[in-house]
C-alpha cells in the first residue's frame, strides 16, 4: 500500500522551487463510510477514527504495518463525529450526532490539558463543559448558550483553563473558568464570513489557528494586559487579535487544522481533497507571515476531514476523508 | 398519505416537459468518453416530486437544464433551483431531496453545490448555507422522518404506494 510520489515543493527559499520526494502514506481500511476525525493517543502510538459507520477503530503499528486493534461498534446509534483521548491516555471520549445530554447532534468533544474538564458543544448552540471526578465521575459544571448558531469545534489551551469554540455563525469564542467553577466567555473573535470549522492552538498557546467555510486559515495573537505592542485589553483578560489570514489557496471548505507541538508546522484538511502544510517565515517581523511549504493534491479522493500531527514524532501526519480511508503520511522530509 | 395541512402554492404555474434527450450513436459507443454534461445532471433531477404536489420538479419550472453546470475534468457539478414562491418553505426540503440524488447517482468524485437561483427566495443565504454545510445534510439524512419524506420526492412510485 506504499508507493513513491514526488511532489512539487515549493522552496523554503524565496525565489527557488525544489523537487522533493515524500513517501506516499499508509493507507488504513475498514471503515465503510466517511471518515470524521482522527485522534493520536498521547503516546503518538495508537490513533482512533471515528465515521460515520458508528464506529470508532483502534489502530496501530504492528511491526512496519498500520492495523486495526479494535473496533468499538456498540457505543453509539448515529454518525460519531469526534473523538478526543484524556491526557493520561487511559479514557477516550467521543461525540456523536446520537447527542446525550445535548438536545441535538453533538459536533465535537476535547479534553483539558490537565485532565479535569471535558468541553462537549452541539447544533443546540450551546458548549457544556464538565468536571472529570478522580472515579471519572463527570458533573455538568456549565451550560454556555454561546453561540447563535450550531458550534462546530471545542477546544482546549494546552496548558491553561481556557476554552475555545468555532461557530456556524463565522465566530469564535474563548472562555475563562470563574472563580465559583462557572465558566463564561471573554471574547469573540470575529473576521471569518462564514462557518468556522476548526481551531488549533499552538504549543505555547499564545497562538490560535482557524479554518473556515470561507477558505481561509486566520492566525490569531494572544496580547497579554501591558503588552508592549500597546493592544487594548480589558482588565485583567488577555486579548486576541487576527495577525494573518490565508486567502486564495484553498479552493473550498477548510474542515480542520493542527498546528504541530514539536515542529510548528500547520496542516489543513481541504474539501477540495487537498492537504496543505504551512510554516512561518523564518525572517517574519512583527506580524508573521505563512508560507505554503507543501501541497498535496488528491490526498484523498474525496473531502479531506481532518488531520492531526503526531505529538510524539516530528513529521507524522494523519488523515481522514469521505472517501472512508485514514492514511499515516511521514512529512518529517520537510523538517 | 397524510393530508397536507396548509399548501403554501394552492395553484402553481405547471410548465412543459422537454423531450427526451436524442441519443446519437456515438453515445452507444463504449470506446469514446462521454464527459458528463449539463443535459445528464437534469435528467437526474428533473423527475424529482415536488414535496407538495403530485407534479415534478420540472413541472414546476423548479429546476431547469440552463440552470445545471458541470465541468467534467474538475469534478464539479451545480445546480441552481427556484422555488415557486418566494416565501416557499420547502425550499430546504427541495435543495436536500436534489442534493442526495446527486450525491446518491453521480461518482462520488464530483462535488455537488445545490443553490437557490439568486433573488428567487426570502431567506436564500440561510438555506444555501444549510445546503453547503455537509455536516448538516448528513445529520439531517440520519432523521428516519426526513429521509422518508425525502425518498418519497426522489421516487414517485413510493408515494403512490404509501
Amino acid at each position: 500500500m506504499r508507493k513513491q510520489i514526488t511532489y512539487f515543493l515549493l522552496s523554503l527559499q524565496q525565489g527557488k522551487n525544489n523537487k522533493m520526494s515524500v513517501t506516499d502514506a499508509a493507507i488504513l481500511e475498514g471503515h465503510n463510510d466517511k471518515v470524521w476525525h482522527v485522534a493520536w493517543h498521547p503516546n503518538g502510538k495508537t490513533l482512533a477514527s471515528c465515521s460515520s459507520d458508528k464506529t470508532i477503530r483502534i489502530w496501530a503499528k504492528e511491526g512496519e504495518k498500520w492495523v486495526c486493534k479494535t473496533v468499538l461498534d456498540d457505543g453509539h446509534t448515529r454518525t460519531i463525529r469526534s473523538v478526543s483521548w484524556s491526557p493520561c491516555g487511559k479514557y477516550m471520549a467521543s461525540a456523536s450526532f446520537d447527542a446525550t445530554g445535548h438536545e441535538n447532534e453533538i459536533k465535537s468533544v476535547a479534553w483539558s490539558s490537565s485532565g479535569s474538564f471535558l468541553a462537549t458543544c452541539s447544533r443546540d448552540k450551546s458548549v457544556w463543559v464538565w468536571g472529570v471526578g478522580e472515579d471519572q465521575e463527570y458533573e455538568c459544571l456549565s451550560v454556555i448558550p454561546s453561540h447563535t448558531q450550531d458550534v462546530k469545534k471545542v477546544v482546549f489551551h494546552p496548558n491553561e483553563n481556557i476554552l475555545v469554540s468555532a461557530s456556524y455563525d463565522n465566530t469564535i469564542n474563548v472562555y475563562k473558568e470563574d472563580y465559583d467553577d462557572d465558566w463564561s466567555v471573554v471574547e469573540t473573535l470575529e473576521g471569518h464570513q462564514s462557518t468556522v470549522w476548526s481551531i488549533a492552538f499552538n504549543s505555547r498557546g499564545d497562538r490560535l489557528a482557524s479554518c473556515s467555510d470561507d477558505a481561509t486559515v486566520r492566525i490569531w495573537q494572544r496580547y497579554l494586559p501591558g503588552n508592549k505592542e500597546g493592544i487594548t485589553t480589558k482588565g485583567d483578560n488577555p486579548t486576541w487579535k487576527c495577525v494573518c489570514t490565508l486567502s486564495g489557496l484553498h479552493n473550498r471548505t477548510i474542515y480542520d487544522i493542527s498546528w504541530c507541538n514539536l515542529t510548528d508546522d500547520i496542516a489543513t484538511a481541504c474539501g477540495d481533497d487537498y492537504i496543505r502544510i504551512f510554516r512561518e517565515h523564518k525572517n517574519s517581523q512583527g506580524e508573521p507571515i505563512f508560507d505554503l511549504i507543501l501541497s498535496v493534491p488528491e490526498a484523498h479522493s474525496e473531502d479531506v476531514n481532518t488531520v492531526s500531527w503526531n505529538p510524539v514524532v516530528p513529521g507524522i501526519l494523519a488523515s481522514g476523508s469521505d472517501d472512508g480511508t485514514v492514511k499515516i503520511w511521514d512529512f518529517s522530509v520537510l523538517s | 398519505m397524510t393530508t397536507v395541512e396548509r399548501l403554501d402554492n394552492i395553484n402553481p404555474l405547471v410548465f412543459e416537459k422537454a423531450e427526451n434527450r436524442i441519443t446519437t450513436d456515438s453515445d452507444w459507443d463504449d470506446l469514446i468518453y462521454d464527459p458528463f454534461d449539463a443535459r445528464e445532471i437534469f435528467d437526474l433531477i428533473r423527475n424529482i416530486n415536488d414535496p407538495e404536489h403530485p407534479l415534478s420538479l420540472e413541472e414546476l419550472n423548479v429546476v431547469e437544464e440552463s440552470k445545471c453546470e458541470v465541468d467534467d475534468s474538475n469534478s464539479d457539478v451545480s445546480v441552481l433551483f427556484t422555488p415557486t414562491i418566494p416565501h416557499c418553505s420547502m425550499a430546504s426540503l427541495i435543495g436536500l431531496s436534489i442534493k442526495l440524488q446527486l450525491l446518491r447517482t453521480l461518482p462520488s468524485r464530483f462535488k455537488v453545490t445545490v443553490k437557490i437561483t439568486p433573488g428567487t427566495h426570502a431567506s436564500e443565504e440561510a438555506v444555501n448555507k444549510q445546503l453547503a454545510d455537509k455536516e448538516r445534510v448528513a445529520a439531517a439524512l440520519e432523521n428516519p422522518h426526513l429521509l422518508q419524506v425525502i425518498n418519497r420526492c426522489l421516487n414517485p412510485k413510493l408515494r403512490n404506494r404509501s
